[in-house]
C-alpha cells in the first residue's frame, strides 16, 4: 500500500466493519454513520487524487496491484491467443503478444507484462523486455502488415533490460528496428501507456497513430531513478527527478506529446480493474474504428508528420 | 564530465600549446605533433581518440572548404524549464555554445567524399556530451529529409551520451523522429552509413544509428545501450566492467566493420559507391565534385 493511501485504507476498513453491523439493522445509528463515512471517503479520495504529486503518480503507475497488460486483455479481448517467440533466440515473458478480437475486429495486441508477486516478477523480468521480446513484437508488426490487421500496444515497463546479455544480443538494435518498422506500417497503430512508460524500452512499442495514456501512468526519457543517477549521480534523488522530468499524463498532454488521457476509476486503476478496462475500451473503440477507415499511405504520412512535430527548438545566429 | 579543450587552440595563438597528450584509454603520453599526425590514434593501444566535428569533417571530405553547412542556426529551446543542481539547462546550453562554437550537438551539411556529394552529419561530443535534444533531433531529421530531397547518400558520425535528460520526453521522442526519417530514406533506396565513434550510447545507439544500412565502429569506441550509471540506478547493482568496445560489439554481430581511421574515407566511399543510386548526380553536385577532384 502506498503512503498516501494509508488513511484512505483505514477509513475503508472502518466502513467495511460498519457495513457488517449495518446489514443486521439497516435503520440504526450505525447506518447513518456509515453514510457519513462513505461521503467522507469519497471526498478525501477526490481531494488526494486531485493533488497528486509527480512522485505519487510514479508510485501509482508502479503499484503492484495495478492492472497490467494481461488484465486488460482478459477484459477487452476474451479470445486473446498468445503467440510466443521471436523465431530466432527465445520467448520473452516480459512482453506478451498475440491475436485477439476487439470490438468485432481482429487485431494484433502487444504489451509489456509485469508480474504481481516476486516469483511472477522474476519470470517477467519486472516487465523489462530483452531483445528477443522486441523481436517477437517485430515479427507481429510484420504479420499485422501482411494481413492488414491493426495493432494495439500497451506500454508498461521500467525500461528495456540493460544487462550484459541484452547488450550481446543487440538491445539498441532491437529497439531501433522496432521504431523504424512501426513508423512505416500501413496499418493503424494505437499506443496506450497503461503504467510505466520507461524510456527506449517503452518507445520500442510507442510509435503509433494515436498515443493514449492512463490518468496516473507516467512516460519518461528515463526512469526517475536512472535520471537521478545521470543528473544527481545518485538514484536516491528519484523524487526530485520525477518532478523535473514532467512525466505525468496532464504534463505530456499539455506538451502535445500524447493525444488523450484515459480516466481511471476513483482511487486509481488498481481499485477497480473492470472500470479501468471499460474506460480504456471507451477511448480505444472509436479511435480504432476511425483509423481503420484510413488509407495505408495516409496513415504512414500522418504518423511521420505526428512524430516529426515532436520537439521544440530555437534559431540563433551561427556561433 | 570534464570536457577537454583541443582543436580550438589555433584560435588563441598567444596560448602555448600543450606539447604532450595522454591517451584516455591506456594513459600513455604522446608528443602532440606526432599524435596529431597519426590522426589522434594511440600508437600504444590503438584507441581512436575523440575528434571534434571540424576535425572529423576535414578527415572525411575531399575539401573541407567545400562543406556547405545546413541548419547551423538551430539551437536548443528549454521546453521543461529544466534545472540541475549544477545549474539551469539554459546555462548549460550557453556554456556548450561558448565551448564548441556550435549551436547544437551535431553539425550537418553536404560536401564531396571522393568526388561524390554526400549528406554528412557529425555529432559534436563537446556539446553537452553530444546528447540528443529536440534541436539535435530536428537537425538530424532535416539532414535525412535534405538527402531524400536531393537524392544523396547519408553519412552520420555518432559520438553521444544518449538522450538529453534536460528535455524529458521531448528528448526521448527524438529517437522515434530521427529513426522514422532514417527509415523513410531507406525506403527511397538511399544508403545511410553510420560511423559509431567513441562513445555511442543509449538513445543514439538505439535510434537512427542502429538502423543504418552499414555501421562502422571506430577501434576502441565504447558502444552500448545502457551506461553504467543507468544500470546502477535501474538494477541497483554495479554495472559490469566489460568495456563494450567496437571490437566486442562487432563480435556480437551488431556492426559491419571496425576499421582504422586512416582507411575510413576510402572505405566509406567504396561502400557508398556500391549502394548509392547509379543515376547522374544533380548539376550542383557535379560542379562541387569537379572542383574537388584536385584533392
Amino acid at each position: 500500500m502506498l503512503e498516501f493511501e494509508r488513511d484512505l485504507d483505514e477509513l475503508r476498513e472502518h466502513i467495511a466493519e460498519l457495513e457488517r453491523d449495518a446489514s443486521a439493522d439497516p435503520n440504526s445509528q450505525v447506518a447513518r454513520e456509515l453514510a457519513v463515512l462513505q461521503l467522507e471517503l469519497a471526498a478525501r479520495t477526490a481531494d488526494i487524487f486531485a493533488h497528486l504529486t509527480p512522485w505519487q503518480r510514479v508510485q501509482l503507475a508502479r503499484h503492484a496491484q495495478r492492472p497490467h497488460t494481461q488484465d486488460y486483455l482478459d477484459r477487452l479481448c476474451p479470445d486473446f491467443t498468445e503467440l510466443h517467440g521471436d523465431r530466432r533466440f527465445a520467448d520473452d515473458p516480459a512482453l506478451v503478444a498475440g491475436l485477439a478480437t476487439f470490438e468485432n475486429r481482429s487485431v494484433i495486441v502487444i504489451g509489456h507484462q509485469k508480474g504481481r508477486t516476486t516469483s511472477e516478477n522474476v519470470h517477467r523480468n519486472f516487465g523489462m523486455a530483452h531483445p528477443e521480446g522486441y523481436r517477437k513484437a517485430l515479427r507481429l508488426f510484420d504479420m499485422a502488415e501482411r494481413f492488414g490487421r491493426p495493432i494495439l500496444t500497451f506500454l508498461d515497463t521500467p525500461g528495456a533490460s540493460p544487462t550484459l546479455d541484452d547488450e550481446k544480443r543487440g538491445q539498441s538494435w532491437a529497439i531501433a528496428e522496432n521504431m523504424a518498422r512501426l513508423a512505416r506500417l500501413r496499418v493503424p497503430v494505437i499506443v496506450t501507456v497503461i503504467g510505466e512508460g520507461g524510456s527506449g524500452g517503452a518507445l520500442a512499442l510507442g510509435v503509433g497513430d494515436r498515443v493514449l495514456m492512463l490518468e496516473h501512468a507516467i512516460y519518461s526519457v528515463a526512469s526517475p531513478e536512472a535520471a537521478a543517477a545521470i543528473i544527481w549521480r545518485d538514484s536516491d534523488h528519484a523524487e526530485e527527478a520525477a518532478a523535473a522530468l514532467r512525466l505525468t499524463a496532464p504534463d505530456l498532454l499539455r506538451a502535445g506529446l500524447i493525444d488523450r488521457i484515459v480516466p481511471e476509476p476513483e482511487g486509481g486503476a488498481h481499485r477497480d480493474f473492470d472500470t479501468a478496462a471499460a474506460n480504456l475500451r471507451a477511448e480505444l473503440a472509436p479511435l480504432l474504428k476511425e483509423l481503420c477507415t484510413q488509407d495505408g499511405d495516409d496513415l504512414v504520412n500522418a504518423r511521420y508528420a505526428k512524430f516529426r512535430a515532436m520537439g521544440e527548438h530555437l534559431h540563433a545566429p551561427a556561433v | 564530465m570534464a570536457l577537454r579543450r583541443r582543436g580550438r587552440v589555433q584560435s588563441y595563438p598567444d596560448v602555448p600549446v600543450d606539447l604532450w597528450v595522454t591517451c584516455r584509454k591506456c594513459g600513455t603520453m604522446h608528443y602532440r605533433p606526432e599524435f596529431e599526425a597519426a590522426l589522434r590514434v594511440c600508437p600504444s593501444c590503438n584507441y581512436h581518440d575523440r575528434l571534434d566535428a571540424a576535425e572529423r569533417i576535414s578527415l572525411l571530405l575531399d575539401d573541407p572548404g567545400a562543406f556547405q553547412e545546413i541548419d547551423a542556426d538551430i539551437t536548443a529551446a528549454d521546453p521543461l524549464q529544466f534545472r540541475r543542481p549544477s545549474g539551469s539547462y539554459v546555462e548549460r546550453v550557453a556554456k556548450a555554445r561558448a565551448l564548441t562554437s556550435r549551436n547544437e550537438a551535431i553539425v550537418c551539411g553536404v560536401g564531396p567524399l571522393q568526388g561524390r556529394q554526400i549528406a554528412l552529419g557529425v555529432m559534436e561530443f563537446g556539446f553537452i556530451a553530444g546528447s540528443m535534444g529536440s534541436a539535435t533531433g530536428e537537425k538530424i531529421t532535416r539532414l535525412f529529409e535534405h538527402a531524400l530531397h536531393h537524392r544523396l547518400p547519408v553519412v552520420t558520425v555518432t559520438a553521444s551520451g544518449g538522450a538529453r535528460q534536460d528535455e524529458g520526453l521531448f528528448a526521448l521522442m527524438q529517437m522515434a523522429r530521427t529513426t522514422a526519417a532514417a527509415a523513410r530514406l531507406g525506403e527511397a533506396g538511399l544508403p545511410h552509413i553510420c560511423v559509431m565513434a567513441d562513445p555511442t550510447l543509449a538513445g543514439v545507439t538505439a535510434s537512427f544509428a542502429a538502423v543504418a544500412d552499414i555501421i562502422v565502429g571506430e577501434p576502441g569506441a565504447t558502444i552500448r545501450f545502457a551506461g553504467s550509471r543507468v544500470v546502477q540506478g535501474t538494477l541497483r547493482r554495479r554495472a559490469p566492467v566489460e568495456d563494450h568496445t567496437a571490437e566486442w560489439v562487432l563480435q556480437q554481430g551488431m556492426l559491419d566493420l571496425v576499421i582504422p581511421r586512416r582507411e575510413l574515407r576510402e572505405t566509406l566511399s567504396r561502400v557508398i559507391g556500391h549502394l548509392a543510386p547509379a543515376e547522374a548526380p544533380a548539376p550542383s553536385a557535379l560542379q562541387v565534385a569537379a572542383s574537388a577532384t584536385r584533392a
